[in-house]
């Protein structure tokens, strides 16, 4: 049941093409930001033609080019692929309508090579949703860190210069010191590098080596952010909001999620995994970065860096629900890459237009806010409830099934790791909603009248908190798509 | 001894080798250096003439008599080798002696411009100026 | 007579022929050199391509030069490796004639027409040197390569002359440690005739002289493609060179020495030989590893972009000695892509390079701020072969790391493995200390509307070669397994 298609690699070009109108039209921003507008369309109709398909069960294939024995450059669009796929692509036009807002508000300079950078970006983002096997999805993954540095740096000023810096470092050297070697270890005993159903590696014996692969694996896609390599993810919150939340808690970090998720359950395999006794260790290096990221995003004052690290804590407990290798855990933290994209989408876009509308970047300067900027405020609590796990949003059903997840492994630690960690996310995301609204007039530092900020930053993180709703009542969206990916497994 | 006296010439190839590669090494005067080079490049010329060498044996040039009679006869035509010295080292040669001049050729032709660009020819006071 | 079956002798003599005509014309006309030359290495690229497709369908050829019958007469030798190798230096060869057009001018208008005659004779030499079938011959077309090098490198002027005269001493003693190689291969053969050779050696493996045969060819060719420890002339000779004469320099020396060694070590000693005469291939590989280690290290300390890339080739030298000494196939198959690949890698940066020196008038680092803003067809050209370097997808670099990288896997060779990764990292950082100061501008000027920058492109007759070489970096990427099942796998599957 392989369909042979085009319309994967049509998808990932809308984009891709999208760049020359863009950086051609530096003159004219109207007609510049349409491009954008029709490239953004394009890609989400093309991924939603495909989701009949994958619900189907079935899957669609597409070999470009043959780069070395056994390894072509090749698309396979599964249910996985199409969770994040669809997030990307709809959060894209989302984005997009943010960032005409917020940069010409905020008079950001280059533009053009804004736009046409994060064309690129989604472009890789696709590429990586839609990899058949771990080359091309290298291949991607790299692109995505090339093209997602000017953005990171896009300020241009000396924080900007160290938090790039620091973004290349990171995500380059993990990946050519620790995912290249790695991969390269494995296409040597496997002689193919294909996501198989089951993993490619059974009936291969790696014994003291499997936990080291699975360690330069984890740490090697360094966009997912595990402790202690995560500090780029901070630094690179320098870049300008609508970067920060399409790029920083969606497309880049969640192509790392998305990739170690790759590597457990298609290179590996949940089953080879469990079977070996690594199911502790991802767990507990997992683990370790939830708590260690939820009790550092408390002392942080900077909104944007607090959002950092609650997404830090966010994907490693992604991580750790796959890493679970039971089959409630898989779909849970599969499910959970859709349910967190959009609840922390709506907080970043929440952050942006506070910046926008007041200046104000630290949340001990937003006491009171919420009587200025109430929609934004209202936004704001629906997304913290998401990433908490409060009804009535998604994060609950994706939350609910990784806990199952870890009952059904067997695994009662993880399980107090969930819940304690819920609670922090709630330590450090309530106080500043009931300090915005529930303040006496004597604190509050905003005078009692209504001044929001421009219509196109707010529209989108009022989408967004509605799709997080809206998740919670059809959660069988996401997850008929990633259970169709799990009746292959 | 009689080792050194049977493959004397051989002996001789070394010797002049190390005595061009000294004067490359050490000395700091360019045009030394280049008169080293070629000092290093003849022991070589040396070395392939001695391969040719053979006691007794006569110029390459052979000389059928070719005999109406006996033009069938194979055995006529048979050449002794140990007759004739090999002439191939020897061409060679002439063509490692040309690409020789060429280099000596352009080697002066260097250090002629390195002495208008550093008025020195010796090399540890053109570093002097370099590294300044 | 049928023209295709004289291909081979078509792409060295038209050249040859053609540079005594540029000599000619530029007594004349000095306008008229460089677009001969262009129409030269146009045809001699539709040649070189010609045999490489005959190769591919029809088998290796060799051809008896003026019909004389091996092992008297020479022979040219074309197979898939040498067909490749004669490609990849036509096509530098021609990009690098048609960038030279405004360099020239400028550096070194009053030689206009010595400058194409010596740098088509290169060219003929570098051609001759893969196709050669003849021992000596190779020595003969090494000096002639070599000697037109000199010139060409001398033509830098004020430091370039005292760099080229070491570059010529060392070089001359390279080539005469080869020619007293072949002596002592023809005290025991009797033969000058590669092939022919190769057939008798097995039966002479025990022989001293063969081993100090085998032992003088190995350090000569080592001294000429700068290998550690004999890598000391070339940073200096490649930096004070002017940018065209590097651009053609930097990419093909090194590599095709590196492809002759493989020619000799694989072809005319044999895998056997060559491996039995060390334990284990661990020495020289061990050699590779200290050479990509040092070229790596003293590329971290230069300030100069030129000079920084000459010690990324003694590093990249070090990759293609150890990937031919890992003694496993795959590891051969990533040196023999990597010559292809780093030769067009560098081809690319130098030519990147020499638009911007062109512009700017310097190479060092501090003064490309702002160059993204200023030329940026030219920068992203700089990119994309600095990603090639690196090993980023989908750039013919990865591809080569990714041979070289499993060979020393197979083999067990992991302080190779190691070695490579730190390497890629060091360029990593290396291109991006430049991309920095590119995009941002120089150090201490954090304001980014400090440097008012007008773009100001490089002439087309420059941008067009370079962008072309970065093309190729990408798209020899993308069809690295035709590469490696048309070509590569001949060669490597008859070897072990």
């Amino acid at each position: 049941m392989v369909i042979q298609s085009f319309t994967p690699l049509f998808a990932m070009l809308s984009s891709l093409v999208a760049v020359f109108p863009i950086t051609l039209l530096k003159q004219s921003e109207n007609r510049r930001e349409m491009w954008t507008f029709i490239a953004a369309i394009i890609k989400f109709a093309l991924v939603i033609s495909m989701v009949p398909i994958i619900l189907g069960g079935q899957t669609i294939e597409l070999t470009l080019v043959s780069l070395i024995p056994n390894v072509p450059l090749k698309l396979r669009v599964d249910g996985f692929g199409m969770v994040f796929a669809l997030v990307a692509s709809s959060l894209w036009i989302v984005t997009s309508i943010y960032s005409i807002g917020y940069m010409r508000k905020s008079k950001e300079h280059a533009q053009s090579r804004f736009f046409a950078c994060f064309a690129l970006a989604l472009f890789a983002t696709l590429g990586v949703a839609f990899s058949a096997n771990l080359l091309t999805m290298y291949i991607f993954y790299e692109i995505l860190s090339l093209s997602t540095y000017p953005l990171v740096a896009h300020h241009q000023d000396k924080e900007a210069k160290i938090g790039g810096r620091k973004y290349l470092t990171y995500l380059l050297g993990t990946s050519i010191g620790l995912a290249l070697p790695a991969m390269l270890i494995i296409y040597n005993i496997t002689g193919t590098l294909d996501f198989g159903p089951n993993g490619i590696m059974a009936g291969h014996e790696l014994g003291k080596l499997l936990p080291v692969l699975v360690l330069m694996f984890m740490y090697g896609f360094g966009k997912a952010g595990l402790m202690p390599l995560h500090a780029w993810l901070p630094g690179a919150m320098v870049a300008p909001t609508p970067v920060s939340s399409l790029l920083h808690a969606v497309a880049v970090v969640k192509v790392g999620v998305f990739c170690v998720i790759r590597v457990i359950t298609g290179i590996f395999g949940a089953n080879y995994l469990t079977l070996h006794g690594m199911v502790p260790l991802i767990c507990y290096v997992a683990g370790f970065t939830v708590i260690t990221a939820s009790l550092m995003a408390l002392y942080q004052d900077n909104l944007k860096r607090r959002l950092a690290f609650s997404t830090i804590g966010q994907l490693a407990y992604i991580i750790m629900g796959v890493g679970l290798c039971s089959y409630l855990g898989i779909v849970g933290g599969v499910a959970h890459i859709a349910m967190h994209a959009f609840g922390k989408i709506t907080l970043f876009f929440c952050a942006g237009a506070i910046y926008v509308a007041t200046g104000k970047k630290y949340i001990s300067q937003m006491v009171g806010i919420g009587k200025r900027m109430p929609i934004t405020m209202a936004a704001f609590f629906i997304g913290s409830l998401s990433v908490i796990g409060f009804p009535p949003t998604g994060g609950l059903v994706s939350k609910l099934y990784m806990l199952r997840g870890a009952l059904q492994a067997d695994m009662i630690p993880i399980v107090v790791i969930y819940l304690v960690s819920s609670f922090l996310n709630a330590c450090y995301f309530l106080p500043i909603v009931y300090k915005a609204f529930f303040c006496t007039d004597s604190e509050s530092q905003y005078e009692d009248k209504i001044n929001e900020a421009p219509l196109a930053c707010i529209i989108p993180p009022v989408i967004t908190a509605c799709v997080t709703i809206a998740l919670f009542i059809y959660p069988n969206l996401v997850i008929n798509l990633v259970e169709s990916a799990m009746g292959v497994l | 001894m009689n080792l050194i006296i049977a493959k004397f010439n051989y002996v001789l190839y070394i010797v002049l080798m190390m005595m061009g590669l000294w004067a490359m090494i050490a000395k700091s005067n360019l045009i030394k250096k280049v008169v080293g080079l070629g000092i290093f490049q003849t022991a070589i010329i040396l070395f392939y003439i001695s391969i040719s060498v053979k006691k007794g044996a006569n110029i390459p040039i052979i000389h059928h008599h070719v005999d109406p009679n006996h033009a069938a006869d194979a055995a006529h035509m048979v050449i002794d080798a140990a007759k004739y010295a090999n002439p191939l080292p020897h061409v060679l040669m002439l063509t490692a002696i040309v690409v020789g001049v060429a280099t000596l050729g352009l080697a002066l032709t260097i250090i002629q411009h390195i002495y208008q660009e550093h008025h020195t020819i010796e090399e540890d006071e053109i570093l002097e100026q370099l590294n300044q | 007579m049928n023209i295709a079956a004289q291909l081979p002798v078509i792409v060295l003599v038209l050249p040859l022929l053609s540079a005594f005509a540029v000599t000619l014309v530029s007594l004349f006309n000095k306008k008229l050199a460089w677009p001969l030359t262009v129409l030269t290495m146009t045809a001699t690229f539709l040649a070189t391509t010609g045999t490489l497709c005959s190769v591919i369908h029809n088998g290796a050829i060799r051809y008896r030069v003026a019909n004389w019958a091996p092992p008297f007469g020479i022979e040219l030798v074309i197979d898939h490796l040498s067909a490749l190798v004669a490609v990849v230096i036509s096509i530098v060869a021609l990009l690098v004639a048609i960038f030279a057009k405004e360099t020239i001018q400028k550096d070194i208008p009053n030689r206009v027409g010595q400058f194409y005659t010596l740098f088509i004779l290169c060219t003929v030499g570098l051609l001759g040197e893969t196709l050669t079938g003849d021992a000596f011959n190779l020595y003969v077309l090494i000096e002639i390569t070599s000697l037109t090098s000199y010139a060409l490198l001398a033509f830098g002027g004020s430091r370039a002359y005292f760099s080229t005269f070491n570059y010529l001493i060392l070089g001359t003693i390279g080539a005469c440690l080869y020619l007293l190689g072949v002596g002592y291969l023809y005290i025991k053969t009797g033969s000058l005739n590669m092939i022919d050779i190769a057939t008798l050696i097995p039966a002479l493996s025990g022989s001293s002289a063969i081993f100090t045969a085998f032992i003088l060819i190995l350090v000569g060719l080592w001294i000429k493609m700068a290998f550690f420890p004999f890598h000391g002339w070339l940073p200096n000779a490649y930096t004070h060179a002017t940018s065209t004469v590097s651009a053609f320099a930097a990419p093909l020396m090194t590599k095709v020495t590196v492809y002759m060694s493989i020619r000799l070590m694989y072809f005319v000693f044999g895998p056997d030989y060559a491996f039995s005469q060390f334990t284990g291939p661990v020495n020289i590989v061990w050699l590779a590893v200290i050479a990509i280690l040092v070229g790596s290290y003293y590329a971290l300390v230069q300030t100069d972009i030129k000079r920084m890339l000459t010690y990324i080739i003694i590093a990249e030298v070090g990759y293609m000695v150890g990937g031919m000494w890992l003694g496993n196939a795959i590891g051969l198959t990533g040196t023999i892509y990597h010559i292809a690949a780093d030769a067009i890698m560098t081809a690319c940066l130098f030519l990147a390079l020499g638009s911007i020196a062109y512009k700017l008038g310097s190479t060092k680092i501090s003064d490309m701020a702002g160059i993204f803003k200023k030329m940026p067809v030219t920068f992203c050209a700089f990119l994309v072969g600095a990603a090639g370097m690196i090993g980023i997808p989908p750039t013919a670099g990865f591809f080569s790391k990714w041979f070289l990288i499993s060979g020393g896997i197979q083999a067990g060779q992991w302080a190779f493995v190691v070695a490579l990764l730190v390497s890629s990292l060091v360029n990593a950082i290396l291109f991006f200390r430049i991309i920095e100061v590119g995009f941002f501008g120089a150090d201490d000027e954090d304001e980014h509307d400090a440097v008012v920058v007008q773009r100001n492109e490089a002439p087309l007759s420059m941008l067009l070669p370079t962008v072309t070489a970065a093309a190729l970096v990408i798209l020899l990427g993308l069809s690295t397994s035709k590469v490696t099942s048309l070509l590569i796998e001949n060669i490597v599957g008859s070897l072990f």
